[in-house]
C-alpha cells in the first residue's frame, strides 16, 4: 500500500530553532555544573505557584528560581491535598522538561520538496491560516462534526471549547477507553457514581487495602502512595493480587501470586466466601443493596476450590484474605485501580470489585470510599454552543450505550472510510497525547491517520505522532504558562493556580492562546471574548471569593465543605443514583442493555507454547512515554527491561543483561532490543515490561531506541462490549535474538 | 550535636524522588548523584522479600575519607557532618577509593562531591531536600543528642541496622527494618 502521508522525522528545523535550543541547553549545563551554592541560596524568594502537568494527578507546588533568575527546582505546596507538599520524582524532575533541548520550537507545516514530504518552519499566522482554511472546507463538505479532538492534559480544555463552538462534540481522551473507562462504568452501574480522579478512596483511614493488579508505589499516584505509607504506619493490612511481586506486594500482609487473566474467578470466590461464611456487612447490605439473593445464588458454586483450579491460588489463602477484608469492614478498600483495560471483560471485573465493596459496606464509609466535593467555578460567559447533528456514536448504532465519555479508539475506527459510513472523521486535533503509544493496534491507527484530510498535533516534544501531522503546534511547558484553574474533587473543595515561572522558550505558545487565535480565523471569537488569560482567571476566581493576585501568592485555596457528608450515616436512608436507588449487586441497567447483570467468569486465551503473556506497568520515575527524554528522569531509568523468570531464562539460555527482541503472536517484533532482567519477581508464564519506552523518533535524543515499546507489541485488542474499552493484556511474546529482517539489512 | 538520618525500608517504595530532589536542590550534574536507591530481592517465587534503601554518604563518625584526604578538604563539620571544601580538593580520588559505601563522585569541575545532609537547609531549620520531598515520609532526620528529634524518636521504637558495620566507620545513616 502506498501511503499518502509519509512519516516525517522532524529534521527540517532551521538554524534559528537549533541555535535557540543550543543556548537553552547551555543554560542548563551551566546550571547543573555550577558548584553548589547552597548556603547563599535564598530559599523563600522568587517562587511562583504551579500545578504539575507531568502526570494526571496534577499536584500543586512552587517553582523556585536561582539567583540568575532561571528555573531551579519545583517542590510541593503544603496546602495541597494532592501532594501535601511532597512531589513525586516526576514532578520534582519538572525542570528537565523545561530545559529539554529537543523540545518543539516553532510551528511546522508539512510540505513537499522534490517529491519528498518534509516539514517547513512556519509562522504562527501561517499555521493558523492553514488549519482554519482546512477546517472550514471540511466543515462545508462534510460538516463540522467530522473534526475530532483527541486530548490528554490541561491545554485540551481550550481546544475543546473551540471544537464545541465549531459544532463538534467529538472530544476524546485516551484515558477513558484505553484506561479507566470500564471502572467508571462499573461503579456507575453499582453505586450510581464513578470513582473519579483523584480516586475517592480513603486509604489514609483504611484498615485493609486490597490491590488487584494495581502497583501503587511503582504507579506513582502521589496522594495515594502517601496515604498507603500512612496506612502502613497505622498497621493497616495490604492484600495484593498480582502475578508479579510488585513493590506493593512486598509491603503486603498477603500477596496472591495469581495466574494472569484469572482475576475474575478469584473475585467471585471472594464473594462466595463473604456470603456463605456470612461475613458480609449485613446491616449495610440489608439497608442499602439490591439483588443480594440473586448474587447469592449466582456464586453458589464459585468456591475457593473452584477458583483454585483457575487461579492457582490456594483455597485457604482465598478464605483467609476474604476474612481479613471482612474483619476490617467497613474500613476496607478493594481498590478500583486505574488502568483496567486488560482482557475485554473489564467492566465486569471492575463490577465484581465494586460488588465486594458493596458487600463490605465500604462505599461512603470512613476508611472505604469518601464523598468528594468540588467548588463550582463559572465559565467565562460565551454564546451557546451549536447543537451537533452527528457524533461518534453514529458509527456504532446500538453499541456502547453505557460509555459516558467519548472513546478515542472509536474515533480512530470511525475515521477509516471502509469501516463505517455513518460518521467519518476528516480532521483530528491531537493535544498532548502521543497516540502512537496510547492507542493499541498501530496498523489500524495508521490506516485512520492516512484517511485524514487534516491532522494537527499540539505537543511540547517531537513525539512520534508529530511525524504524521500536517501541522505541528509547539506548546510551551506547564512551567511557562497560565492554564485553567485546577478544580478537582477531594475531601475538601480546593482550587490551584498554574502560572508561568518563565517566558516561553523559543517560539512556543500556550494552548489558550492558540485556541483563541484560531477562533478569530474561524469566526468564533465571541467564544473567547476575554482580552487576556489573566482577565479571565481573575474574573473566575472572583466568582468564588478569591482573585488572581491572591492565588499568585498562595497557589492553593481550600474551602470548607458545604455539607458534613464526607461519609454518609449508614443508618439513614440514602438514595443511590441507580435505577433501584440502591447499591446494585444485581445491575438492572446491564440487564436492560442485554449484558450479564452479575459478572460471569470466562476463560481467556492462554499463551501458545514458547510464548509468554505480555504484562506491562509503570515505573515511579516516568509518566507513560512522556518523560523518557527528560534528562533528570532518564538518569533514574534510561530504558525498560524485559522481566523474565529464572526458570524461563534457563530454558532459553538467556543471560541477565543480554539484549533480545520480543516478538508477539502476530509476528510483530519490537523495533529495538530490550535488556533482559532475570528476576524471581515475575511468573514463569508471563513477561513484564514498563510501558513508555522504545521511542522511534530520533529527534528525542535521549529516548530514541532505548528499550522496547509494549504498545507496538499489542496488536490484538479485546474490546469490552459494554463500553468499548480496549483490552490490551491478551498479547503473547516470544524471544528473538536478531532484529527484524528489513532492519538487519539496513 | 550529632546529625543522623534513618530510612524506613518498610515504607520506601524506591521511587527515587530523593535522588531528583537532591539533584535539583544541589545542582548535581546530570549523570551523577549524591544519593541513590538500592533494591534487594531475596527468595524464590513466590516466597519473596524486597528491601529498598535510599542510600547516601553515611556521615561516619570514623570516616576513612577524612583520614585519607591529603589536603584536609574532607573534614568533619557541625554535628559530625563530613564535608568537602571544593577549593582545597585536588581531585586525587583517595577518598572515593576509601569509602566503603561508594558515596562520593568526581565532580566534572575537578573536585570530589557527596551528600552534605543539605547543611545549607538544615542551618535554616529545614530538612534535607530528600527528606522533605519523600512522598512516603520514610526518612527521618535530626540531632541524635536531642531525644525529641524525629531521628531519635524513631530509633527508640524501631529495629534498625547500619551498612557494613564491620568496616568500623560508625555510620550515622540508619535503616529501619
Amino acid at each position: 500500500m502506498t501511503s499518502r502521508r509519509d512519516f516525517i522525522r522532524i529534521s527540517g528545523l532551521g538554524m534559528g530553532g537549533l541555535a535557540v535550543s543550543a543556548s537553552s541547553y547551555a543554560v542548563y549545563k551551566k546550571l547543573s555544573s555550577s558548584p553548589p551554592k547552597g548556603p547563599e541560596l535564598s530559599l523563600d524568594t522568587m517562587r511562583t505557584p504551579t500545578v504539575c502537568e507531568i502526570c494526571f494527578w496534577k499536584c500543586a507546588g512552587w517553582v523556585y528560581k536561582n539567583e540568575e533568575g532561571k528555573i531551579w527546582k519545583v517542590v510541593g505546596n503544603d496546602d495541597d491535598q494532592h501532594s501535601n507538599g511532597r512531589f513525586c520524582p516526576r514532578g520534582t524532575g519538572g525542570p528537565g522538561m523545561y530545559y529539554d533541548e529537543d523540545r518543539l520550537k516553532t510551528p511546522l507545516i508539512r510540505t513537499e520538496e522534490r517529491g519528498k514530504q518534509v516539514f517547513r518552519e512556519a509562522s504562527w499566522d501561517e499555521a493558523f491560516d492553514y488549519i482554519a482554511e482546512k477546517m472550514k472546507s471540511i466543515a462545508v463538505e462534510h460538516g463540522p462534526e467530522c473534526t475530532a479532538l483527541l486530548t490528554h492534559g490541561s491545554g485540551g480544555k481550550y481546544f475543546g471549547s473551540l471544537l464545541k463552538a465549531f459544532g463538534s462534540n467529538n472530544i476524546a481522551a485516551p484515558s477513558y477507553a484505553q484506561c479507566r473507562g470500564p471502572r467508571e462504568v462499573a461503579y456507575h452501574m453499582t453505586f450510581g457514581e464513578g470513582v473519579g480522579s483523584p480516586e475517592r478512596i480513603d486509604i489514609r483511614d483504611t484498615r485493609c487495602l486490597v490491590l488487584i493488579g494495581t502497583h501503587l508505589g511503582e504507579n506513582m499516584h502521589n496522594g495515594q502512595v502517601q496515604e498507603m505509607s500512612d496506612a502502613i504506619d497505622k498497621g493497616a493490612s495490604i492484600i495484593t493480587v498480582d502475578p508479579r511481586y510488585s513493590i506493593a506486594a512486598s509491603k503486603s500482609k498477603y500477596w496472591l501470586p495469581i495466574k494472569p487473566a484469572t482475576d475474575l474467578a478469584l473475585l467471585l470466590s471472594w464473594i462466595h466466601v463473604l456470603i456463605y461464611e456470612e461475613r458480609y456487612n449485613k446491616e449495610y447490605v440489608e439497608k442499602h443493596t439490591y439483588g443480594f439473593e440473586q448474587l447469592k445464588a449466582h456464586v453458589k458454586n464459585m468456591t475457593p476450590e473452584w477458583a483454585y483450579g483457575i487461579t492457582t491460588l490456594e483455597p485457604e489463602l482465598i478464605r483467609k484474605t476474604a476474612r481479613e477484608m471482612s474483619d476490617a469492614a467497613p474500613a476496607v478498600i478493594v481498590n478500583p485501580g486505574r488502568h483496567v483495560t486488560w482482557y475485554g471483560d473489564d467492566t465486569q471485573r471492575s463490577r465484581a470489585m465494586a460488588i465486594i465493596n458493596g458487600l463490605l459496606g465500604s462505599w461512603g464509609q470512613r476508611g472505604g470510599f469518601y464523598n468528594p466535593e468540588t467548588i463550582a467555578i463559572p465559565e467565562w460567559p460565551h454564546p451557546p454552543y451549536p447543537e451537533p447533528q452527528r457524533s461518534w456514536r453514529d458509527a456504532y448504532p446500538g453499541k456502547y450505550n453505557l460509555a459516558y465519555e467519548t472513546i478515542a479508539s472509536g474515533i480512530c475506527d470511525a475515521t477509516i472510510p471502509d469501516v463505517n459510513g455513518g460518521c467519518n472523521f476528516k480532521a483530528w486535533i491531537v493535544n498532548g497525547t502521543n497516540l502512537i503509544k496510547t492507542i493499541p493496534d498501530t496498523p489500524n491507527l495508521l490506516k485512520a491517520i492516512q484517511a485524514l484530510e487534516l491532522l494537527v498535533v499540539i505537543d511540547t516534544m517531537p513525539m512520534a505522532i508529530t511525524g504524521w501531522a500536517d501541522v505541528v503546534l509547539p506548546e510551551c511547558t506547564y512551567l511557562e504558562r497560565y492554564d485553567s484553574i485546577r478544580n478537582s474533587p477531594h475531601r475538601k473543595p480546593a482550587i490551584a493556580l498554574r502560572m508561568p515561572a518563565s517566558d516561553p522558550l523559543n517560539n512556543t505558545k500556550p494552548a489558550y492562546w492558540m485556541a483563541k487565535e484560531l477562533s478569530k480565523r474561524l469566526g468564533l471569537e465571541d467564544y473567547f471574548s476575554w482580552n487576556s488569560i489573566e482577565e479571565m482567571l481573575d474574573w473566575q476566581l472572583k466568582q468564588v471569593g478569591s482573585s488572581l493576585e491572591e492565588m499568585q501568592r498562595i497557589g492553593v485555596k481550600t474551602f470548607e465543605r458545604s455539607y458534613n457528608d464526607l461519609y454518609f450515616d449508614k443508618n439513614m436512608n440514602f438514595e443511590f443514583n441507580t435505577n433501584t436507588g440502591k447499591v446494585e449487586l444485581y445491575s438492572t441497567e446491564l440487564a436492560a442493555e442485554g449484558f450479564d447483570p452479575m459478572p460471569v467468569y470466562t476463560p481467556h486465551e492462554e499463551p501458545p507454547a514458547g510464548f509468554y503473556r505480555l504484562n506491562y506497568g509503570r515505573a515511579p520515575m516516568h509518566t507513560f512515554g512522556r518523560t523518557a527524554n527528560n534528562a533528570l528522569l532518564k538518569d533514574l531509568m534510561e530504558e525498560n527491561t524485559a522481566w523474565i523468570n529464572p526458570k524461563v531464562a534457563g530454558e532459553w539460555e538467556i543471560e541477565n543483561g543480554q539484549y533480545i527482541w520480543l516478538e508477539n503472536q502476530d509476528g510483530v517484533r519490537s523495533s529495538f532490543p530490550i535488556q533482559v532482567r532475570i528476576t524471581e519477581r515475575t511468573r514463569w508464564d508471563s513477561v513484564y515490561m514498563v510501558h513508555g519506552f522504545g521511542h522511534t523518533n530520533d529527534k528525542l535524543s535521549r529516548a530514541y531506541g532505548k528499550g522496547a515499546s509494549d504498545s507496538e507489541l499489542i496488536t490484538k485488542v479485546h474490546v469490552d462490549p459494554i463500553m468499548g474499552g480496549t483490552g490490551m493484556r491478551g498479547n503473547f511474546v516470544t524471544f528473538k535474538f536478531e532484529p527484524k529482517e528489513e532492519e538487519a539489512e539496513s | 550535636m550529632r546529625y543522623a538520618m534513618a530510612v524506613d525500608t518498610k515504607k520506601c517504595v524506591g521511587c527515587s524522588d530523593c535522588v531528583v530532589a537532591c539533584q535539583t536542590e544541589n545542582n548535581v550534574p546530570i549523570g551523577y548523584c549524591r544519593d541513590w536507591v538500592v533494591e534487594v530481592t531475596d527468595g524464590t517465587y513466590p516466597q519473596l522479600e524486597i528491601e529498598i534503601r535510599s542510600e547516601r554518604c553515611n556521615q561516619c563518625d570514623n570516616a576513612p575519607c577524612v583520614r585519607c584526604c591529603p589536603t584536609g578538604a574532607s573534614h568533619y563539620s557541625d554535628g559530625g557532618i563530613v564535608l568537602v571544601t571544593p577549593n582545597k580538593c585536588i581531585g586525587c580520588g583517595a577518598c572515593i577509593t576509601s569509602c566503603p559505601y561508594d558515596a562520593r563522585y568526581p565532580h566534572p569541575e575537578g573536585y570530589v562531591d557527596k551528600c552534605t545532609f543539605c547543611i545549607h537547609r538544615v542551618k535554616k531549620g529545614l530538612e534535607p531536600a530528600c527528606v522533605s520531598a519523600c512522598p512516603t515520609k520514610c526518612m527521618y532526620f535530626g540531632d541524635l543528642d536531642d531525644p525529641k528529634s524525629p531521628v531519635s524518636e524513631i530509633l527508640k521504637v524501631r529495629k534498625y541496622k547500619t551498612l557494613i558495620p564491620e568496616a568500623g566507620t560508625k555510620p550515622q545513616l540508619y535503616f529501619l527494618i
